[in-house]
């Protein structure tokens, strides 16, 4: 069994290996070497890469209640914020490259595209998730409030997973794959949450 | 520009049929000379320069061959340049079907012979929002119809994608209902603008452009026109077109580009022109409004999209 103090050390490594493909589509990007259009492939590139993120901060919540895996926990609030990190290079991309600071056609976008709407809603449901990640603030409200607070991850995960399977036109066995993780980490959830210590009751 | 030598296996005679058209288009579109002029097989733009349009210049053979939508290939976009090497063009023929007079097998080496391969500069406007610029060779739609002589019962015309799952790995996959088919009115397929392409920048069309013969009608969104065709059938009805099928609140039987008709997953307001930074604004039936609103009047075109 790994220790929580042994995991740790591992955490610098994990560090690079989640920010290391940012970097290296940037440097593509600015290469010319992303392809005939790069500026749908860095969006594509991040906006995955932000959701599959999301999915791991789910899987490590449940994981970590497993007394074998409880070092797992130690990483969360990292993968967490990377995933933050990569959906707002996404969405930034999108703003300053896509559409070049169009604000009113953005805003209209936004508004208009249900599939856009779900993305933005998404961003904006995990902003009070990182202003409370840091420990000062959860003492500060506590615990229960925090808890309540991050459970907002559940709905920005349905909402990006299903922004992505509306945005692709034919083969939507990738987005489906991650609505379907999604779902069965969310009822797992509920199930030992809330249902079954009702039941023992 | 990048020749890839090893893939050009221009048709027998093509370098003596390839001539400059004499406009006999609307100018804007073709600022042709009479002159005939010996093609050559680089890839140098200089020589479609009378014919590229005051606001666009033309995309490379490098970015028109390796970003394709063509599913029978995979989904993504540089699939078709990646996966397409064991598709066999050659030879080929096309069923030339339906409410005809001269329904016939036509061998495609043989039909070429006949008919003279024209230089067409077209915008190509993706629903996706994307666009390009492209030196297309080929031949009118119409002259194939003349060929197949159709009845006056003939009011739609059908293409069908060739179905070769062992060369077209996508096809063995239910991405798409294959095989992949397509539909024109008649007076739009007659329409001197659409044309059957056989090559592009000089060569021959390479696999994952839509090797040997595809449809170009430049004023519709890039997915209307269909590649690889081996069937073409004459029909009375609207027939049924892959994407409109699938989805017809998205695509319609029509599918102009219209940047008045928005698609709930992109605005087509705006484009991006391929290798450009800033996005464009989208042309009414992508710029070639003057040659075919006639053929839409009285239409309302918000619920024909």
């Amino acid at each position: 069994m790994i220790s929580t103090q042994s995991f740790k050390k591992f955490k610098p490594l994990i560090f690079l290996a989640i920010i290391f493909p940012s970097l290296l589509w940037s440097y593509q990007f600015i290469n010319g070497s992303l392809g005939v259009n790069p500026i749908e492939k860095l969006m594509d590139n991040m906006g995955k890469m932000a959701l599959r993120l999301i999915v791991l901060t789910l899987f490590i919540s449940s994981l970590s209640e497993f007394k074998n895996f409880r070092f797992f926990i130690e990483i969360r609030r990292m993968i967490g914020l990377f995933a933050f990190f990569y959906v707002s290079c996404h969405f930034l991309t999108y703003i300053v490259l896509d559409h070049f600071f169009d604000i009113t056609f953005i805003f209209k976008d936004i508004i208009k595209r249900p599939f856009i709407t779900f993305g933005f809603l998404s961003f904006v449901l995990l902003i009070p998730l990182v202003l409370t990640s840091p420990k000062k603030i959860l003492k500060k409200i506590g615990y229960k409030v925090w808890k309540k607070i991050h459970y907002l991850i559940y709905s920005a995960a349905i909402l990006s997973s299903v922004h992505f399977y509306m945005l692709v036109r034919a083969n939507k066995i990738e987005p489906a794959i991650y609505i379907f993780l999604i779902l069965v980490l969310l009822i797992y959830r509920l199930y030992y949450k809330i249902i079954l210590p009702r039941l023992v009751r | 520009m990048k020749i890839f030598s090893s893939e050009i296996t221009p048709y027998k005679h093509y370098i003596n049929r390839r001539k400059f058209i004499k406009s006999s288009l609307a100018a804007g579109l073709v600022l042709g000379t009479s002159t005939t002029i010996q093609a050559n097989h680089s890839s140098n733009q200089n020589i479609y320069a009378n014919q590229v349009d005051e606001n666009d210049s033309l995309n490379s053979f490098e970015e028109i061959t390796t970003y394709n939508n063509f599913y029978e290939f995979g989904m993504g976009k540089t699939d078709p340049s990646e996966n397409s090497s064991n598709f066999n063009p050659k030879p080929w023929s096309i069923n030339l079907e339906g409410l005809i007079n001269n329904p016939q097998v036509l061998d495609l080496e043989n039909l070429l012979q006949k008919i003279a391969i024209e230089d067409r500069v077209y915008r190509l406007r993706c629903v996706e929002a994307w666009s390009m610029v492209i030196p297309w060779q080929g031949f009118p739609l119409s002259e194939l119809i003349k060929i197949a002589d159709p009845l006056s019962s003939a009011k739609f015309i059908q293409f069908v994608t060739v179905f070769r799952p062992d060369e077209m790995p996508g096809q063995k996959r239910r991405l798409l209902p294959w095989p992949y088919v397509e539909g024109l009115r008649m007076d739009e397929a007659m329409h001197p603008l659409t044309i059957l392409s056989t090559g592009l920048y000089g060569h021959d069309l390479l696999n994952q452009s839509g090797a040997p013969l595809r449809l170009v009608v430049p004023w519709k969104y890039g997915f209307k026109s269909i590649k690889s065709i081996s069937s073409i059938r004459f029909v009375d009805k609207q027939p049924e077109a892959t994407w409109s099928m699938l989805a017809p609140s998205e695509y319609g039987f029509y599918s102009n580009v219209n940047n008045f008709v928005d698609h709930p997953r992109w605005s087509q307001g705006t484009e991006r022109r391929i290798g450009e930074f800033k996005r464009r604004k989208t042309l009414m039936f992508n710029g070639y409004e003057e040659e075919v609103s006639h053929l839409y009047s009285g239409m309302d075109l918000r619920k024909y999209y």
